[in-house]
């Protein structure tokens, strides 16, 4: 059944009858530069604060200003806010990408758009809503200089009028978003408030797509990954933070100086209880962070592929020399320089053994903003109980992009220095101990640090061969024995690694493994297959490396595992083979690596084909 | 707690701190015989115990070549760390941040400085970051048998008789140029001005750089070189006859000086450094002064020697950050871990 309305020019437009309400993604198409962040953000927030789960994507060029820059808006009752392939509701504002942006569309959506573009002509089968943005922001914005700047900010009261947003939420968005800047915050108001008197008075809503308020952001907060992680690092109590401007990671450096900054400041002293640098270069980043390590700093650099490449030596280095050292990768799209903006999961094998010779680097795999935080706090404990480098591997898309997520709880563990012998301990052991020697059969050997008092406290670092005293060797067995115990340290290191989070049913046959922001697509995936096939998976989500017994038990338990990967290779799958390969035959994979966020449909169409479903 | 003293040959006299120089001493030097690296070793073991330093306090690091294995040779007493080619500087800086009370002692090479630690050399510099920086220069790769360094002069030649062909980097001008804020030459064979120059570098506050001329008996000795010993001895320019009097010894004058014919620095600890000028004109607390003089040495193919510049009031990159009093390293989860209150507030900001 179809209902009847009328256009604007009086014509009879054909509308579903069947609305759909709090279930389809918004794409905003702008110029970089033009101030549509903060009219996205707003926008982001009003929904957020409607309680409707939502999530918002920059896709955005590496650019300053006058490239092409979508940001996709995905609001979803059911809690899935993965990137959604198809877009509901266009605001084409960039002349540039509109025709091409129009084109993409299925028949049925809805475009909002700059009224001049005059994209009504392209196609006949959409809902079209020209608004003529410049002479309303010109009623509104008498001085010409800020108008493109508030220009975006119509669009937000457009979208209100058509879509159902809540006017107060917008205006609150904006006052939150120019908190410092009350002049700015009642000029983009105005524009906001004259897009949506206009549309109300203007436009005939023909789409299904509606908004209403729900319950579904009840004690939540909307965060960016690398903002949660920089959290993390200082309620996981980081002192020395050393790092080299690249993105997508110099965000999670720039969030940890401002945490710090208010907290770790002494009030009466004005004295900082925390080092920042921003380096050099990568190779001086890793550098600081190793020396600060050693000397008993809790020390991390944050950086991604490129920067992971040049540490490739350093890394090499703490890994032999046992120095701990905390290093989160915001994995982008690479090799080489890339896709600088594009996420990715490309560096998990680099990574894992990053440097010459045989190197073994744990890591920790958040999926969420919760686990950005958790495992950026326990990343330090790890390091100092295992010392040795430890990676967090966090990609752009969880990263830089903005995430609903359950406020994070105070962490409610000591934190861990791992085995460190005081003054005491080493008179104790009357001066005798050795660097290197396993005291414990857990192959993790106790360290001094260097200011220890004690006049036999000292060693000597180093990466080249060393014997258990930390005296320099060549000798065939100090060499096997030293590798050897650094292996059974390793081996061990999954104790302190968290385990993987796995659903399982008695039906299914067919499993999925993931690691990371392929999360969101994988549980929209498995809903996809269940509801639209009737078919059930299970689902092993992986949170560190070396992987748990668990999953290994998990993958033979099952025919088929599908291994999802956010990289052409199938690097998740090859630790995966490395580590069990007396059951590498169940593994499959699923790779997606075109630099979006990964969609469920991806990895629901791959396995209806593979199983012939 | 026992002390070394009491676990170790009694030494013939002890220092200030009650330590014999045993505790300054390191194991048997690998180098070769007569390499004026051993020489410099035995600077600082004295040099350490004379100025009556808490070895334990002291941290030695290095890169990679013969002078990076160098620290495993004095200070037995002190944490080393051997560390990757060229990025020492880097790994001081982490080291000092995380305990600024630590003196932090790196000893390099001209390869390891000057080609491929170059970067990390000069922002290392532009921090100010403190240290006591030894370069022990003899132009030449040695533990690979002998390439040419960055610092070998235009001309001067090889074992093999091939002429370098590209000018050299001095490392002294860079430092000049870009923040050390003491900057010094010296030879490995001069005891006298070398143990000075180094006790001046003790007690300074922020990067002393000191390039030291260390020729290499093995690859770069010979006629044609311009880092052999009878080439130093023969073209060393001394700017001033350097005096130092430790902040823990009476300052009393020994004979009388014309008026503008000394420089006295005050260091940061309350040593006194005495440079009776050689040089009427040089003034070593202008940088422009100094530049203008090492490009004058090397033009003349003169090796200048001594204190090249000194300034005592620019703050270290521990003072740049405004560090807690209590070392990074010792602070205990009460300072680490901002109250759960902070956290609170986060997350109702972000709600």
């Amino acid at each position: 059944m179809q209902a009847v309305n009328a256009s604007p020019s009086g014509e009879p437009v054909t509308v579903p009858e069947l609305e759909v309400v709090n279930d389809f993604s918004i794409h905003v198409a702008t110029v970089n530069g033009s101030g549509s962040q903060s009219s996205n953000l707003v926008l982001l927030r009003a929904l957020f604060e409607m309680g409707i789960p939502v999530s918002g994507k920059n896709l955005f060029p590496s650019n300053i200003a006058g490239l092409p820059t979508w940001y996709t808006i995905r609001a979803n009752k059911f809690g899935f806010t993965g990137r959604k392939k198809e877009v509901d509701f266009l605001v084409a504002m960039n002349s540039q990408t509109a025709h091409e942006d129009v084109q993409a569309l299925e028949p049925g959506r809805a475009v909002v758009y700059d009224e001049p573009l005059g994209l009504d002509a392209l196609r006949d089968d959409l809902c079209f809503y020209p608004v003529p943005f410049d002479p309303i922001t010109a009623a509104v914005c008498p001085q010409p200089k800020l108008r493109k700047l508030v220009r975006n900010m119509v669009y937000d009261g457009v979208l209100a009028a058509l879509l159902d947003i809540e006017m107060e939420e917008i205006r609150k968005g904006i006052e939150r978003q120019f908190a410092t800047k009350p002049k700015a915050a009642e000029l983009n108001w105005n524009a906001a408030q004259a897009g949506f008197d206009w549309a109300r008075e203007n436009l005939v809503k023909r789409d299904p797509y509606r908004l209403t308020r729900m319950d579904g952001n009840q004690g939540k907060i909307i965060v960016e990954g690398n903002a949660a992680a920089a959290l993390g690092a200082v309620f996981g109590g980081v002192s020395v933070i050393t790092w080299y401007p690249i993105t997508p990671s110099s965000s999670l450096a720039e969030a940890a100086q401002g945490y710090l900054n208010r907290f770790r400041v002494d009030e009466s002293t004005g004295k900082a209880t925390f080092a920042v640098v921003q380096a050099e270069d990568e190779l001086a980043s890793i550098g600081m962070a190793i020396g600060a390590g050693w000397a008993g700093a809790r020390a991390m650099t944050t950086t991604a592929g490129p920067g992971i490449s040049l540490m490739s030596e350093f890394v090499g280095l703490a890994h032999f020399a046992e120095i701990p050292v905390v290093l989160i990768d915001v994995q982008r799209m690479g090799p080489s320089t890339g896709l600088p903006t594009r996420t990715s999961q490309g560096d998990f094998l680099s990574a894992a053994t990053l440097s010459h010779g045989d190197t073994f680097h744990p890591m920790l795999i958040p999926a969420t903003p919760e686990e950005c935080f958790e495992f950026s706090a326990k990343a330090f404990d790890v390091a100092e109980r295992l010392q040795a480098p430890v990676f967090l591997m966090l990609d752009l898309d969880l990263g830089m992009n903005y995430w609903t997520a359950n406020k994070f709880d105070y962490p409610d563990w000591d934190i861990d220095r791992g085995k460190v012998l005081s003054e005491q301990d080493v008179e104790r052991l009357q001066g005798d101990w050795g660097r290197y020697r396993d005291v414990d059969g857990d192959g993790i050997a106790y360290r001094t640090v260097p200011g220890n008092r004690h006049p036999q406290a000292a060693y000597f670092a180093r990466g080249t061969g060393h014997d258990e005293d930390a005296n320099y060797s060549e000798r065939e067995e100090d060499w096997i024995r030293n590798m050897d115990r650094i292996q059974k340290k390793m081996a061990g290191a999954r104790k302190w690694l968290p385990e993987p989070v796995i659903e399982d049913g008695p039906k299914a046959r067919v499993a999925l493994v993931a690691a990371g922001t392929s999360h969101e697509a994988v549980r929209e995936a498995r809903s996809q297959l269940r509801l639209e096939y009737g078919f059930e998976t299970a689902y092993c989500r992986v949170r560190g490396w070396p992987f748990s017994h668990a999953t290994e038990a998990f993958i033979a338990d099952h025919d088929h595992v599908y291994v999802v990967d956010q990289n052409r290779d199938g690097q998740l799958r090859t630790l995966l083979r490395r580590q069990f390969p007396a059951i590498h035959d169940h593994l499959r994979s699923v790779c997606y690596y075109g630099g979006m966020p990964l969609d469920a449909r991806t990895i629901t169409d791959a396995i209806v084909e593979r199983e012939g479903l | 707690m026992s002390t070394a003293t009491a676990t170790r040959v009694k030494a013939p006299v002890s220092n200030r701190i009650g330590l014999g120089l045993e505790p300054y001493r390191g194991l048997k030097t690998t180098l070769c015989a007569g390499c004026g690296h051993n020489s410099i070793s035995e600077r600082i073991v004295e040099c350490f115990f004379e100025m009556g330093i808490d070895p334990t306090q002291v941290i030695k690091l290095s890169g990679i070549g013969c002078s990076s294995k160098s620290p495993a040779y004095f200070l037995s007493m002190s944490h080393g760390f051997n560390s990757v080619h060229g990025r020492m500087p880097a790994v001081a800086t982490g080291a000092v941040l995380a305990n600024k009370q630590l003196m932090a002692l790196g000893v390099s090479g001209d390869g390891d400085t000057a080609s491929i630690g170059l970067g990390q050399f000069v922002h290392m510099m532009r921090r100010n970051v403190p240290i006591v920086y030894i370069i022990e220069d003899n132009g030449c790769y040695g533990l690979t048998k002998g390439q040419f360094s960055a610092t070998a002069n235009l001309g001067s030649t090889a074992k093999s008789g091939i002429a370098n062909e590209l000018p050299p980097i001095d490392t002294c001008g860079l430092a000049v140029q870009l923040g050390a804020t003491f900057v010094a030459r010296s030879f490995s064979g001069d005891k006298k001005q070398l143990q000075s120059i180094l006790k001046a570098a003790l007690a300074h506050r922020g990067t002393a750089v000191l390039d030291v001329v260390s020729p290499c008996v093995t690859f770069n000795d010979h006629v044609g070189s311009t880092k052999s010993y009878k080439y130093v001895r023969e073209n060393k320019v001394p700017l001033q006859s350097i005096g130092f009097v430790p902040h823990f010894e009476e300052i009393h004058l020994q004979g009388e000086f014309a008026p503008g014919t000394v420089y006295e620095v005050e260091m940061h600890d309350g040593s006194m450094l005495r440079l009776e000028k050689l040089e009427e004109d040089y003034n070593p607390t202008s940088r422009l002064k100094a530049l203008d003089r090492i490009e004058l040495a090397m033009e003349e193919g003169q090796i200048l020697t001594g204190v090249l510049y000194v300034s005592t009031d620019q703050p270290s990159f521990t003072e740049i950050l405004n560090l807690d009093d209590v070392p990074l390293a010792q602070l205990g989860q009460d300072q680490l871990r901002p109250p759960k209150s902070a956290l609170d507030t986060v997350m109702e900001e972000l709600a």
